[in-house]
């Protein structure tokens, strides 16, 4: 039996060579094995969303793939999106909304956002919620989160 | 004087590693040699251990270490009391059983742990956890909070002679007489049930002790880092000096990372001196339904005694508070509940006899409102239901009994969780409510909006709810204040922090003594290391009583500026300001010496130091109010209901907040919001479903249903400031406040959109399919 | 909750698939979108011993219309791609309908078609609906293939007439007639939860406009999709009337339907909603069949 794959996976465009055990959850290799923990863990059932990761562009539970099944493929994280000096415009958005309190559901909330702001650059309130509707937060009512997603669409638009 | 930072909307400091995974959490330690450890949990609420062989796990490869009671030798000790039981006052009965770090003889709930595996991965450990054999006789298990106390019930502590586990009268004026008095007597039974907090980060746990340093660091998601490192120091005979207890960026509280200590908490630690190696424990979701503390079951069996014109003459409540297998909180929650069964009413006299039931269910710690919308919940049904019988108006029924402003500090003549006398410190109520009803149009909805919408066949209903929040209590909380030789500003608290946006409020409380940038103020919390004074977060404190901390030493090192730049600027101090980093003259701005000048100044490498002077411009103070400070508020909401599918819309979602000072009102709105969303789910959403055998039917988030955007009103946000005369920056807390009303306002609302139904709902939380139910009930006693 | 250790393979055809399957019968199990295996995995409620991953067998993912009209969908697909696909949009309206209702974004990015029917959950909403259009599968193994339709396909709970080395290929969905309309009505505790009931309805009008087919399937309301025979029967050759909608949604939730009580819904309140929905669903489907000339 076959114990370890090894898989050559882009993330945030660089290029990682790694040998997994083909259980290894990729939000588990993302996070340990690669040291991106910007990808947090809430249930590993697929259902809170703060494990969302983008898989060649399309947000996906990063605790429903298996890091073996990333061979080959691209994967954008929260670490991905902006630095610290240079924010995302998204981010920069949910920094000035507050569309955050603990931050734990947030980097999947940000990369949730990404396509879906890509694909309807103006939404309305409605589209919004039914667009973060899988990421659970328990802070922040989801508001300011709904605001955020409004100001950063303005502010991509531009 | 005008505030420049305290009351703004600033920005919040910590924000940016947050967006962008910079931020630290728990799971993201990393420590070379790193052991993982998986627990082994009873599938049985409440069963005999008659056997447990760990030999298999032990052989598998990966695994360093499998631990149970029988190998902790006399390490096994059940956890120490987290809050200390009642002093024993008349007819006060406490039976104190804490929690253990393994099972040893027999399982109380189900989900106990009953052995942890050391591996070095987590998926080997949870292999290794398949590997053990466990010998489990199942006993009878105690579910239900009456059948419990029935005689002849198993005993959840076989040795004691019920599972009464605690028992308490409260009483202010003469309930009995009063109630001789009254024109209507209003008797119900009302029952609330448990919720999980569902912080979305588990718990988690990496102890590193090393062995060459004989030194302890934990990193651990609690609320309260300091009582768990000097908890830690004296179990595991260190010095507290040898232990660093370090909360990083935890994602969300609520109440149950309160807990002290939790069995993992102990162990951990234990297991990685023992091995002397880095051991890290993450909770995963399913153990957190299980093995993370719950609240909110109750069954109250209520009398409200009231004249003809509305006025309460007098409140009884029977009633039976479930604590699960053990009672390490003592009687917090069921205290809290007693002392908001009275809302903010004025009501001279009162009965309420608690009895705490031990139960085969997880251990109850405060959640989020603890205890609080119970007696909110209780108090306003029966509001509601008086309104009904007699025919008042139900805001005005509400106005008659409000406590008048000149009436606080209103003392209430009972105790309160912390056993002292339960006093309102100060208020102005009507104001808010009326600010609340205008907000939602009362009137106009009700006399216009509702009848048009209604003849076009939609149920629509309106609630409104007042409700008061007990906040900001003892003992004390202190911080350190430090200007740097860079200019910037180093706090440290004890307090933990939990998104509350402690790195924003407080650096705004500092930078107002100090004229700094909100930027430019560096805060820690919840680090040993970096500050060892203090209890926690909970109930509502942080900003008032930590808060208050830091605003006392920054006042402090405010002198200590002013009198070294006095000296330096040949200036009176009465002439001097301190703005954008600087210490300048009034009215010759240009006369100025920056703050990182005058620190260096302070700490000088030669020459003589007056005696008596402390170097440094830093100072460290204490806060310790003289009693909580008591928030109030009223939330409405108008809701239509699906009559056929029992979905719900809300509308509209109102709430009018009086905390005394806001700090910053973008975090309290936050904070609102986030209370809200959780109370919705308590009242619609939530709702743990054990069955009679004491287990957990829904312990997963596809079952267990925390509202998601699609549920979620928006919600307009209201202020009205009553400042607290307990503490200088005149504040009370908030974090609870968004919870406490909403099970109460729902029946309201609901039972108002169905205005063409008898439904009297004496229970929370609901779901559709209860709703349904109790629908159906409804018909057939027509 | 992480998944016990497994044998993994990753073919790139379906007869690489098909052979491993063949080699480790009971044993393994075919990963397509993996978002019901994986949770399970995650809780260890299921072990298997080895997985057979689809994923990178690029000849299962393909939507194409078919010489009648109708549309085949090969078994990789994901739902996102169906969502978004302007052939399904025209020739599938019900299907097009029903994507967005499935879970949420993150989960229809990877969750597939053929995994999703597969899987048979009496709560999927492919499943009901798959019926509901009178669908056909195209089951492979190493000894051949067969077609088989939609409603014998599933057997029961979680359980479906594929054999442990046969793979579902291809799903073939027969173009609507003329004056026919679609519906499907869920009620869920939030929009993306697995609902407590649904419908879906296809229904068909005569020349004279009088009901020449119904089809109601209903989810969430047995052990797998519950075709509402008698409800069908009820309305056949009826105009359409309010009447006799109500008369056939009651017939449908108290004699065609076995739905189950849990912590969610008793089953008294789920036949009491698939009367609703079964109401509004045949309301809006002949609604739809009317204009649809």
């Amino acid at each position: 039996m076959q114990n370890s794959f090894n898989i050559a996976v882009t993330v945030n465009d660089t290029r990682y060579e790694r040998a997994v055990e083909p259980r290894i959850l990729l939000s588990d290799f993302l996070r340990h094995d690669l040291g991106l923990t910007g990808t947090h863990v809430g249930c590993e059932h697929g259902v809170c969303g703060a494990c969302t990761i983008l898989f060649d562009g399309q947000p996906a539970r990063s605790c429903l793939v298996f890091a073996v099944q990333a061979h080959g493929h691209k994967i954008t994280t929260v670490e991905g999106l902006g630095t610290i000096d240079n924010l995302h415009p998204i981010q920069e958005a949910f920094h000035e909304a507050h569309g955050l309190q603990c931050g734990f559901c947030t980097p999947g909330i940000l990369t949730t956002i990404v396509p879906f702001l890509e694909q309807n650059p103006d939404p309305s309130e409605e589209e919004i919620r039914e667009a973060i509707s899988g990421n659970l937060c328990r802070c922040t009512g989801y508001q300011h989160i709904v605001d955020a997603v409004k100001l950063a669409a303005e502010k991509m638009r531009k | 004087m005008t505030k420049k930072f305290i009351g703004k909307r600033v920005k919040r400091n910590e924000d940016p590693r947050l967006l962008t995974g910079q931020a630290l959490f728990v799971d993201d330690v990393e420590i070379p040699g790193m052991l993982h450890a998986a627990f082994l949990r009873s599938d049985y609420a409440h069963a005999r251990l008659l056997s447990i062989d760990v030999s298999a796990a032990r052989q598998r490869p990966g695994v360093v270490a499998v631990f149970t009671a029988e190998d902790m030798g006399e390490d096994w000790q059940p956890g120490p009391p987290l809050v200390s039981p009642p002093p024993t006052a008349k007819d006060v009965i406490f039976h104190s059983r804490r929690q253990v770090p393994l099972v040893k003889d027999k399982v109380r709930h189900a989900g106990e742990a009953i052995a942890v595996v050391i591996a070095e991965s987590r998926y080997i450990a949870e292999d290794a956890v398949e590997d053990i054999l466990v010998e489990l006789e199942p006993l009878e298990a105690v579910s239900d909070l009456e059948k419990s106390l029935q005689e002849g019930s198993t005993l959840v502590h076989d040795d004691l002679e019920s599972n009464l586990a605690a028992h308490l009268i409260q009483k202010k004026g003469d309930y009995e007489a009063a109630r001789e008095k009254a024109d209507l007597v209003i008797t119900r039974r009302i029952v609330t049930d448990r919720g999980a907090a569902a912080a979305m980060e588990n718990r988690g746990i990496v102890a590193h002790w090393d062995e060459k340093s004989q030194h302890l660091t934990v990193w651990d998601t609690t609320q309260a880092p300091i009582p768990i490192r000097n908890g830690l120091a004296a179990r595991l005979g260190l010095s507290a000096n040898q232990v660093r207890v370090i909360a990083p960026f935890v994602g969300g509280g609520f109440g149950p990372k309160m807990m002290m200590f939790y069995p993992e908490e102990m162990l951990i630690p234990w297991a990685s001196m023992k091995l002397s190696r880095p051991i890290k424990w993450i909770e995963d979701r399913r153990e957190n339904f299980y093995a993370t503390t719950q609240e909110r079951g109750q069954n109250h069996d209520v009398e409200l005694a009231l004249s003809r014109d509305g006025h309460i003459l007098g409140l009884k409540d029977v009633f039976l508070h479930d604590t699960g297998a053990y009672d390490p909180y003592g009687l917090t929650i069921p205290l809290n509940t007693q002392c908001h069964l009275m809302g903010p009413y004025d009501i001279e006299n009162f009965t309420s006899e608690v009895s705490v039931v031990f139960t085969n269910k997880t251990l109850v710690t405060p959640v989020r409102g603890a205890g609080r919308p119970q007696g909110i919940f209780i108090i306003e049904r029966l509001l509601d239901i008086a309104a009904k019988e007699l025919g008042i108006d139900q805001v005005e029924i509400r106005k008659r009994n409000l406590i008048p402003p000149e009436a606080f500090p209103y003392e209430h003549k009972i105790i309160d969780q912390a056993f002292a006398p339960l006093v309102l410190d100060s208020g102005n109520y009507w104001p808010v409510m009326k600010k609340a009803l205008d907000m939602i149009g009362y009137d106009q909805f009700v006399k216009e909006e509702q009848p048009r919408l209604r003849a076009e066949g939609k149920y629509v209903g309106i609630g409104i709810t007042p409700f008061i929040e007990s906040t900001g209590v003892g003992p004390y909380e202190g911080a350190r204040v430090t200007v740097e030789a860079s200019g910037k500003v180093f706090v440290a608290t004890g307090v933990g922090t939990q998104g509350q946006g402690h790195f924003t409020t407080f650096a705004q409380i500092v930078a107002e003594q100090l004229g700094v940038a909100v930027s430019d103020v560096r805060i820690v919390t919840g680090d040993t290391t970096e500050f060892h004074w203090g209890t926690g977060t909970f109930a509502s404190r942080g900003a008032v009583v930590a808060g208050n901390a830091i605003h006392a030493s920054a006042s402090i090192v405010r002198q200590k500026v002013l009198k070294l730049a006095c000296k330096i600027l040949e200036t009176p101090e009465e002439e001097l300001e301190l703005e954008c980093g600087l210490v300048r003259v009034a009215d010759t701005p240009h006369k100025s010496i920056s703050l990182g000048e005058l620190a260096l100044l302070a700490n000088p490498l030669r020459g003589a130091v007056e005696p008596g002077t402390e170097p440094g411009l830093e100072a460290t103070a204490y806060f310790g109010p003289q009693y909580g400070a008591t928030a109030f508020g009223t939330h409405a909401m108008i809701i239509e209901i699906d009559p056929e599918t029992m979905m719900i819309a809300i509308k509209r979602y109102i709430t009018v907040e009086d905390c005394g000072t806001v700090l910053n009102p973008l975090i309290l709105e936050g904070q609102i919001h986030g209370g809200v969303s959780m109370g919705i789910g308590n009242a619609y959403y939530e709702k743990l479903h054990f069955d009679e055998n004491g287990q957990l039917l829904n312990a997963s988030f596809a079952d267990y249903l925390i509202p998601s955007a699609t549920e979620m009103p928006r919600i307009e946000v209201g202020h009205v400031e009553t400042t607290s005369p307990l503490n200088e920056l005149g504040t009370k807390g908030v974090g609870e406040a968004g919870t406490i009303p909403v099970p109460a306002l729902f029946s309201q609302a609901i039972e108002n959109a169905l205005y063409n139904r008898e439904l009297e709902i004496l229970e929370t939380p609901l779901s559709p399919n209860r709703l349904f139910e109790l629908l159906v009930n409804e018909e057939k006693s027509r | 909750m992480k998944p016990a250790p497994f044998e993994y393979y990753a073919p790139t055809t379906i007869d690489e698939a098909l052979s491993h399957l063949a080699e480790h019968g009971y044993d393994a199990k075919v990963l397509a979108g993996g978002q019901s295996l994986i949770p399970m995995m995650n809780f260890r409620l299921v072990q298997p011993s080895v997985l057979v991953d689809l994923n990178n067998i690029a000849e299962l993912s393909y939507i194409h219309p078919d010489e009648s009209g109708g549309l085949r969908l090969g078994a990789m697909t994901r739902h996102h791609q169906v969502e978004v696909d302007p052939l399904v949009a025209e020739l599938a309206p019900l299907l097009h309908e029903t994507m967005p209702k499935i879970a949420t974004s993150q989960i229809r990015s990877r969750g597939t078609f053929g995994g999703s029917l597969s899987h048979a959950d009496p709560s999927a909403e492919l499943v009901s609906v798959s019926v509901a259009l009178d669908g056909r599968f195209r089951l492979r193994g190493q000894n051949g293939e067969r077609w088989v339709p939609a409603n014998e396909f599933f057997i029961g709970l979680f359980t479906t007439l594929l054999e442990p080395d046969e793979i579902l290929v291809e799903a073939a969905l027969p173009s609507m007639p003329v004056r026919s309309g679609c519906s499907l009505m869920e009620v869920a505790r939030r929009p993306h939860d697995f609902a407590l009931v649904g419908v879906a309805a296809v229904v068909t009008l005569d020349e004279n406009k009088l009901c020449q087919q119904a089809r109601m399937v209903f989810l969430s309301a047995g052990d797998g999709p519950m075709v509402a025979h008698k409800a069908a029967e009820s309305l056949k050759g009826q105009a359409p009337t309010l009447e006799a909608i109500r008369a056939a949604a009651e017939i449908a939730a108290s004699e065609d339907i076995d739905p189950g009580s849990d912590i969610h819904a008793t089953a008294e309140f789920r036949r009491h909603l698939a009367n609703v929905l079964a109401r509004r669903a045949l309301e809006q489907a002949f609604e739809r069949a009317a204009d649809n000339k």
